[in-house]
């Protein structure tokens, strides 16, 4: 019954996922929302990825690529997360918006 | 015990790394930490001893593993009757510097880690066989020397870290166009000594003479022969105690082992042709120079510098008689004078740690105050002389022996230096020992146990190569009877293309 | 066995060096001295034993070999530690051993309030295992162990008294000025080594020389015949060992040393080195006749200057010492001419009368509180009775009066001079004279008349206790009958002594210095081969030495006991030039110290600083010109180089600061970018 289900059905999914990752980054002010809609952005790769696994090439390439992915995410996650709390500690705030030490 | 080479070399090393990771407020733990590292280096060398094959002139003991291949560089390490002595008389040293060096407070950690790192360097020079592994422990071994000398020494150790520096890496660098030009004359290029060795046939005269000559000046200023000698008096004098053992017992015996390892199975036709300038009127020249320079002196280190200068003189001499005796004699003082002059600059950091001077003129009558002392040194004062029963005075005999087969007249001037070693020797024995006690020094205490446990080995070895040179003679004779037959047979390539 | 002879001292010496400190503690001095004077003894009864050994075989088979070690195998140069015991040896083990063991005992009542005896009897019995190496050692290099271990040990012995300056320095002229003739045993040693290695019969074992010497025939080294040349170098090292011109310096310094230690080392035994060894090799300079001249004139030229300068001494040793060296002077002289057996006897002979006179000088020396000076004893024959009898018979034996041991032995060798050369037996003859002269002034200023030490060393003069005259009788003894091992056939003897060396001096010369071709026939200079020679004109000779002696005793007598003529006559004469030239030893020691040793002082000063300054001054020069150069470098480098540098950096600097405008520093705004940019992308290629 899987069959019903097509390629074109995960990227309707995949999209979605993904626009809302792109949204929640460009609209949250918080640092921490900010990585969470990054983190929405990987998985929709990941579910792309696989995807095309299954109904491309014969091949693991995808499935292989998407756990990569995956572990990618956790490390950016843990040193996100870390700059996150050490800038809490410097600045008493995670709002993006006040960190603007970088400018020219 | 397979890779036994390996391991003496790198066990120090090993070493290093542990002191480094102890507690810095520990320092009985780090010293004898570190001694404990030199201590299967000197097992591994008894062993190695009592199961080195007398009768062969082979390489033994040989580990070969490919390290870079793209450029065929190989990790080949190995020894034959040359080498051994060299190995054996490191891992003797080593432990006995380490024990000198308890006193040292100063930077503990780092000193005896750079310690180690040297011994993994000098036991390297002496194991590998393969060109660029050699120059590469031979680098190895610079670097803590300089910081040794630079960190731990006397008032002037910038200067003198700095000139031995530089001065040993001029060497380097020429011995670096040497090995080069060897590397790319053969083909396929190689480093590999063994193979080096036997194209010897291979090169030509003139190609022989420019790779001898940039070995010889990189050797020469190790050994050191005038006029590249300048940098050991003050390297000497600023160096404590356990690195001046160190720097006249082992390196500068890398510089002879180095032309007999490299200049002569390689380069035999150059060798040929160079000994009598290059190496006999030189070491004869070092032989008197060294002793009446040593007859000047007023500081007692820099005495015993400038005899080691006068001592290595007769090794040069010995190797470049191409007898059996001379050559024979050659390596056996190589191995007396380790000895010999770690004795002798020990006992000089013995009163330097006491009386915190070593101008000979400022002391008298010693031997009243520290008569145990005083005994031994005149032990390692008769051993330096040459007298006979003492281990120096077969070497001696046999180096002039062999010249005097060689050349005559340069055997009678290196044959007066004996009234000059003894002269000077007696002199600052005279004038330090004996005479009237000096009020200044009535409360020095005699030598404690640790000094002992660094004199009386190397006592005990001087007296027994004096009555049984074979030790050390049976060891080295195959190979260096080998060695003195490829440098007297070497014909020239054009010459060999003549034969029919 | 044999090897237990020399190493039994050796054992003695050891135990004393590293344990005779405590012993002497604990224990006294008494222990120490057991130990040091029981080893010399336990070898002088081995050695007689190998002796009586020895005595049983055939002449020809009296050798007895041990072979202790295996030394040196490298090439064609095979040594072993071996001992060997032939007659030669044995002579000189006797004496060794005999009179070494004499003077330990001799010892023990001599240093009766040294703190430090333990290490004297170290270095007594150390000296007696390097001698009795050297007079036992079967091959050159064995004996050259021996050789220079004598040095050293009369060196630590000469300077046992080290906290005196004047002490050390003896020690150590004794040691360099050996050791400069050091290097001419060891130059002689390479070359007979090498020469006879070219004919394929390498060797250094005296046994094996003795059969392969002839084969040094015909060789030339330095337009010299090789047996000349190594034998001219040899003697150049007995001259250092046994005090002959132009190496005699050391010894009259080294009376420096415990009196024991002049006697033992100075007297009878190491001093004698240089004559064994000829003995020992008396085959090679059998080959060399040139030598042998030179040996001979030599000897006799040595035993006339130490005899003037031996005139003209105040030190109860220094005349002593002279005499010394003028005795060693005959023993040359007898070597030179071919008598071998007749220079041994002398050594045998001389080693028992100076060391009688030895101890004896030392026993006064002993009871005066160590004064040396002559002009303060006389006198001294009834404070010390025994020691003056013994003195007495030893001073007699010296001055060659018949029937003591020194008639015999020094007559042999003026009879053979004579046969050389009358001239050399001229010399030898004067030589005499001035002995017997200086000897029985010796007598009469120390013995007779009054005394004139202060009041306090008077009071304390006494005869020494047992051990010290015990050897002293012994010895005195032995001056008298040692003659009698070789009495001459002129007087009614077999010459015995001859006989036992034979086997050793088979190649002798003849007394004409000609070289005898024929092995093993004993050239005899009495022989038949000689007629030209009467048993009259021996009879004769004899009759003048021993008159020529008298004559010098007489003339002592009225110097120095009857005082009917007063030294001084002689002393001012000619505004006492000559009194003061020999006096002051010809200034010999001056010369060699304003010549030899500030030649070579100021060599290593210049070397030194031609070292400190040129060597290292262009190591130096060249550091300081390379830094120069890198300062020119670094100026160019900073203006130039780095300038272009800087302008490029200046360039991009003002570029960058209108470019970071563009940077905000706002996240979202970033992000914001990064998507429009993402997507602008995206549009354009799917576009």
């Amino acid at each position: 019954m899987f069959d019903a289900i097509g390629l074109q059905d995960f990227l309707i999914v995949a999209l979605a996922l993904f626009s809302l990752g792109v949204y929640c980054v460009l609209t949250r002010r918080n640092a921490i929302g900010i990585l969470m809609g990054v983190e929405l952005i990987l998985n929709a790769a990941n579910i792309n990825y696989i995807a095309f696994s299954h109904y491309g090439s014969a091949n693991y390439d995808g499935q292989l690529y998407s756990i990569f992915v995956i572990m990618l995410a956790a490390a950016e996650a843990a040193i996100g997360l870390a700059i996150v709390l050490g800038i809490y500690r410097r600045f008493s705030s995670i709002d993006v918006a006040n960190m603007k030490t970088l400018h020219g | 015990m397979e890779h036994i080479l390996t391991y003496m070399t790198f066990i120090p090393l090993l070493g290093a790394v542990v002191v480094l990771c102890l507690p810095r407020e520990n320092n009985t733990l780090v010293r004898w930490t570190a001694f404990a590292a030199t201590m299967p280096p000197l097992l591994m060398a008894i062993w190695l001893y009592m199961n080195f094959d007398r009768s062969t002139d082979a390489m033994q003991f040989m580990e070969r593993v490919q390290w870079i291949p793209s450029y065929n560089i190989q990790y080949i390490m190995g020894i034959d009757g040359l080498s051994v002595t060299m190995v054996l008389l490191t891992a003797l040293l080593c432990p006995i510097c380490i024990l000198a060096s308890f006193g040292i407070d100063k930077g503990v950690k780092g000193y005896f880690a750079l310690f180690l790192l040297l011994d993994t360097g000098m036991t390297g020079v002496f194991c590998s066989l393969d060109f660029f592994l050699f120059y590469i422990f031979w680098e190895v071994m610079l670097l803590p020397m300089y910081f040794l000398i630079g960190v731990w020494g006397g008032p002037r150790r910038e200067y003198a870290a700095i000139k031995f520096f530089l001065y040993t890496l001029l060497g380097s660098v020429l011995m670096l166009i040497a090995m080069l030009a060897l590397y790319f004359h053969n083909d396929p290029h190689t480093f590999d000594m063994l193979i080096l060795m036997e194209k010897s046939g291979s090169y030509s005269r003139d190609f022989q003479w420019w790779a001898w000559l940039g070995l010889f000046i990189g050797f020469a200023i190790k050994i050191p022969a005038f006029p590249f000698h300048t940098w050991l008096p003050d390297a000497h004098v600023e160096a404590p105690t356990a690195i001046s053992v160190i720097l006249a017992g082992v390196l500068l015996k890398m510089g002879t082992y180095g032309i007999l390892r490299l200049c002569y199975p390689i380069l035999p036709l150059a060798t040929q042709d160079m000994a009598f300038y290059a190496l006999a009127v030189l070491g004869t020249w070092n032989i008197v120079y060294g002793a009446l320079c040593a007859m000047a002196q007023t500081d007692m280190k820099k005495l015993v510098a400038y005899s080691s200068i006068s001592h290595m003189g007769y090794v040069m001499l010995g190797m470049a008689t191409l007898t059996p005796q001379g050559i024979n004699g050659a390596v056996l003082q190589m191995f007396n004078h380790g000895t010999v002059t770690a004795m002798l600059f020990l006992l000089v950091g013995v009163i330097y740690d006491r009386a915190h001077h070593r101008e000979i003129n400022g002391f008298g009558g010693l031997a009243s105050i520290m008569p145990r002392y005083t005994g031994i040194m005149t032990i390692a004062f008769f051993a330096a002389m040459g007298l006979p029963g003492l281990s120096a005075f077969i070497s001696e005999v046999l180096v002039l022996l062999g010249a005097w087969q060689y050349d005559k007249i340069l055997t009678v001037i290196a044959a007066s230096a004996v009234v000059l070693t003894a002269g000077y020797m007696l002199w600052m024995l005279q004038r330090v020992w004996l005479g009237p006690v000096n009020e200044k020094y009535t409360g020095l205490p005699d030598v404690t146990l640790r000094e002992l446990a660094t004199l009386v080995p190397l006592a005990a070895i001087v007296i027994i190569l004096g009555v049984y040179p074979h030790a050390v003679l049976d060891l080295i004779n195959p190979s260096l009877l080998a060695l003195n037959q490829t440098v007297l047979s070497a014909i020239p390539m054009e010459a060999v293309a003549q034969l029919p | 066995m044999l090897r237990w002879i020399p190493l039994l001292p050796l054992i003695g010496s050891v135990v004393n060096f590293l344990f005779g400190a405590e012993i002497q503690k604990r224990m006294g001095r008494g222990a120490v001295a057991a130990i040091a004077c029981l080893m010399p003894i336990l070898s002088f009864v081995i050695v007689v034993g190998h002796f009586q050994e020895l005595r049983g075989y055939g002449p020809s088979d009296r050798i007895i070999l041990d072979s202790v070690l295996p030394w040196i195998h490298i090439g064609s140069l095979n040594v072993d530690i071996a001992f060997q015991f032939d007659p030669l040896s044995a002579v000189m083990a006797l004496v060794v051993t005999g009179i070494g063991s004499l003077i330990h005992i001799y010892s023990y009542g001599y240093m009766d309030h040294e703190p430090a005896a333990w290490r004297f009897f170290a270095l007594l019995n150390l000296f007696m295992f390097a001698m009795l190496t050297l007079v036992l050692g079967d091959n050159l290099l064995v004996m050259f162990v021996g050789w220079e271990g004598v040095g050293l040990c009369s060196w630590g012995l000469i300077g046992f008294w080290y906290t005196d300056h004047a002490n050390t320095t003896a020690g150590n002229k004794a040691f360099i000025v050996n050791r400069i003739g050091d290097f001419g045993v060891v130059l002689g040693m390479f070359a007979l080594f090498w020469s006879l290695d070219a004919s394929g019969h390498a060797t250094l074992v005296f046994r094996e020389l003795a059969d392969n010497v002839r084969h040094l025939d015909g060789m030339i080294i330095w337009g010299l015949p090789v047996a000349t040349l190594v034998t001219l170098l040899l003697f150049f090292g007995a001259t250092g060992k046994s005090a002959q011109i132009p190496l005699y310096i050391w010894l009259p310094d080294a009376m420096a040393g415990p009196t024991p230690v002049s006697a033992l080392i100075h007297a009878a035994t190491m001093v004698t080195a240089g004559v064994y060894m000829i003995g020992r090799l008396n085959f090679l300079f059998s080959m060399a006749p040139q030598t042998l001249e030179i040996v001979a004139w030599t000897g006799g030229a040595t035993a006339f200057f130490a005899a003037t300068i031996g005139l003209a001494q105040y030190d109860i040793k220094k005349v002593l010492a002279y005499s010394t060296v003028s005795q060693l002077g005959y023993m040359f002289m007898a070597m030179g001419v071919g008598a071998y057996a007749a220079g041994i006897f002398h050594l045998v002979t001389h080693a028992f009368f100076k060391a009688c006179l030895f101890l004896g000088s030392g026993s006064v020396i002993h009871a005066m509180h160590h004064e040396q000076d002559m002009r303060k004893m006389g006198g001294l024959r009834k404070y010390m009775p025994i020691t003056f009898g013994t003195f007495f018979i030893a001073t007699l034996a010296i001055a060659g009066i018949p029937f003591f041991a020194g008639f015999f032995s020094k007559d042999e060798i003026l009879w053979k001079a004579f046969l050389h050369n009358p001239m050399l037996w001229g010399v030898g003859f004067l030589a005499a004279a001035m002995t017997a002269f200086y000897m029985f002034r010796q007598v009469f200023m120390t013995f007779f008349g009054e005394c004139r030490a202060d009041h306090h060393t008077k009071e304390h003069l006494h005869e020494s206790s047992w051990s010290m005259t015990m050897p002293l009788v012994v010895l005195a003894a032995g001056s008298i009958m040692a003659g009698y091992l070789g009495v001459p056939p002129a007087l009614g003897g077999t010459n015995r002594f001859e006989q036992w060396l034979e086997p050793v001096m088979h190649h002798q010369t003849a007394a004409h210095g000609v070289v005898a071709a024929t092995h093993g026939v004993v050239t005899a200079a009495h022989g038949e081969g000689h007629g030209g020679h009467s048993l009259a004109q021996e009879y004769g000779l004899m009759a003048a030495s021993v008159g020529v002696a008298l004559l010098g005793i007489f003339l002592a007598y009225l110097m120095y006991s009857r005082r009917t003529i007063k030294p001084d006559t002689f002393t001012s004469l000619a505004r006492g030039v000559p009194h003061r030239v020999i006096f002051n030893k010809y200034y010999v020691d001056e010369i060699y110290y304003g010549t030899v040793l500030a030649g070579t002082l100021a060599l290593s000063r210049v070397l030194a600083w031609f070292d400190r300054t040129v060597v290292d001054g262009v190591v130096n020069g060249a550091a300081s010109l390379t830094r120069a150069a890198s300062w020119v470098n670094g100026a160019f480098d900073f203006r130039i180089i780095d300038g272009l540098v800087n302008l490029v950096a200046t360039l991009v600097d003002k570029i960058g600061g209108r470019v970071r405008l563009i940077q905000t520093g706002s996240i979202n705004g970033y992000i914001y970018v990064i998507a429009a940019v993402v997507t602008a992308v995206l549009l354009v290629r799917t576009w």
